[in-house]
């Protein structure tokens, strides 16, 4: 699955010419404003968010979807969960 | 605050070395819920220069702190804290340690920033966590100056340091008997027997980079490139394509108006190739070789000067003549064609760089 073939109401992030770990941190902030489960493609142009957001969402309670490299860019699908108060 | 009667909250500052990952995993054991955070500067040395060089094996580097989290097993945020901490970079109240690492200051300033921080369930944390070891720095981890980061941070008693816990006075967590005091280190000095004993008796068999070197502040070759950028620039200040821009390529300044930075491999040419709206640049024209921005405004001589240096650096370095393109910010271009300056003929003081 790549940007073209998302579910209906995913956010697609930019993050084209940003350095790891920026395009996580912009993911992040995403994923901190969601009231429902969103589907978010990360688009990137640095090959590290191939093993960084994989890994930042193992950490934090997010699903990978995939990684996928096309042509120059790379198109990270993420399931962002929202988060919750747990006490 | 008193007694909690929910599971205590810490946030632990992860660095992506071990002593970090050691202090957040000594806590967490004691069923402390733990979250790390990690904070991007601009100069840390993961993520950047990983990214725009072409190692031959290709591999993709992973993030030193994301990875020790999964390692623990803590959740992480990465903050991007840059832009303030320009400050801390360029007017630091305790001053430097031995290069352009304002240690003491970015201490202060991640720790006031961690307290501020919510945990990804949006709850405020009860207390802090650095894996910072008494006497293993000589200027930003003696007792003194620990007791420093506490206060000017506005944590004071709410900063645990569990590797070093038994030699500073108890801290609110520790008081409180959120952590038992008893189980925590009185690590101090620079040995790192200790360290490496702890990991083992956790379990940790893997960790990063040695403890400190995560950061480009303490890097010489860099600092000097940062230096000399605040000298030709007759003041301190950067943007975060300055701090990236001094990772990448060699750096040549053959006088104080202008400035070479010349790729040393294909990954670097591309990288700057992203920069060719922003500068003057050069290229090689009748052999291979890298692509060279020009930071300022060499005279007409100066550029020919320019032109044989990077022809130096090109596959025509023993070539009589190489044909050389210059195009300006504008994207006016003309060819020259110069005879390759001798590595000899490149005073080392020019050289930024290897
Ligand atoms: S080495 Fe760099 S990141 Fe670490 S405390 Fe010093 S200035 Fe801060």
């Amino acid at each position: 699955m790549d940007a073209n073939e998302l579910m209906p109401g995913a956010h697609v992030l930019d993050t084209k010419g940003l350095l790891c770990p920026l395009p996580v941190i912009r993911l992040q902030e995403f994923a901190r404003s969601v009231e429902s489960e969103t589907e978010v493609v990360v688009i990137a142009t640095d090959p590290g968010v191939l093993a960084d957001i994989p890994s930042w969402c193992r950490v934090n309670g997010h699903e990978h979807v995939s990684s996928k490299q096309l042509d120059h860019e790379f198109h990270v699908i993420v399931r962002a969960l929202p988060q919750f108060i747990d006490s | 605050m008193t007694a909690l009667s929910r599971q205590p909250r810490a946030v632990a500052l992860i660095s992506g070395g071990l002593d970090s990952m050691l202090a957040a995993k000594v806590v967490q054991s004691q069923g402390v819920y733990v979250e790390g955070v990690n904070f991007f500067t601009g100069f840390c040395v993961e993520g950047h220069t990983q990214a725009v060089k072409r190692t031959k094996k290709q591999k993709v580097k992973r993030h030193s702190a994301l990875w020790c989290a999964e390692q623990i097993g803590i959740p992480m945020q990465i903050v991007d804290i840059s832009e303030d901490y320009k400050d801390i970079v360029i007017n630091p109240e305790y001053g430097y340690g031995r290069l352009l690492n304002p240690c003491l200051d970015c201490k202060i300033f991640m720790v006031n920033r961690a307290l501020d921080l919510k945990s990804n369930h949006g709850e405020p944390f009860d207390f802090v966590i650095t894996g910072e070891v008494v006497g293993q720095r000589p200027k930003s981890q003696r007792s003194e100056t620990m007791a420093i980061i506490a206060k000017d941070s506005g944590a004071e008693d709410r900063l645990l340091r569990p590797l070093s816990a038994k030699n500073l006075p108890p801290s609110l967590p520790e008081r409180e008997g959120w952590v038992d005091r008893a189980q925590l280190h009185g690590f101090s000095g620079r040995s790192r027997k200790p360290q490496f004993s702890l990991a083992k008796e956790l379990g940790i068999n893997e960790w990063s980079q040695p403890a400190g070197g995560c950061c480009f502040l303490t890097d010489e070759s860099y600092t000097k490139k940062l230096q000399d950028l605040w000298d030709s620039r007759g003041r301190r200040d950067y943007d975060l394509e300055d701090v990236v821009l001094l990772k990448i390529g060699r750096h040549i300044r053959p006088a104080p108006h202008y400035k070479l930075i010349i790729g040393r491999e294909e990954g670097e040419n591309q990288y700057l190739r992203g920069f060719r709206h922003k500068f003057a640049y050069m290229s090689t024209v009748s052999h291979v070789g890298p692509l060279c921005l020009i930071d300022g405004d060499p005279t007409k001589e100066e550029r020919l000067l320019a032109s044989r240096i990077l022809a130096r650096y090109s596959q025509g370095r023993t070539a009589r003549d190489v044909t050389i393109r210059i195009t300006d910010q504008s994207g006016v271009s003309e060819e020259i064609v110069v005879e390759p300056l001798q590595p000899h003929s490149i005073p080392r003081e020019w050289t930024l760089t290897n």
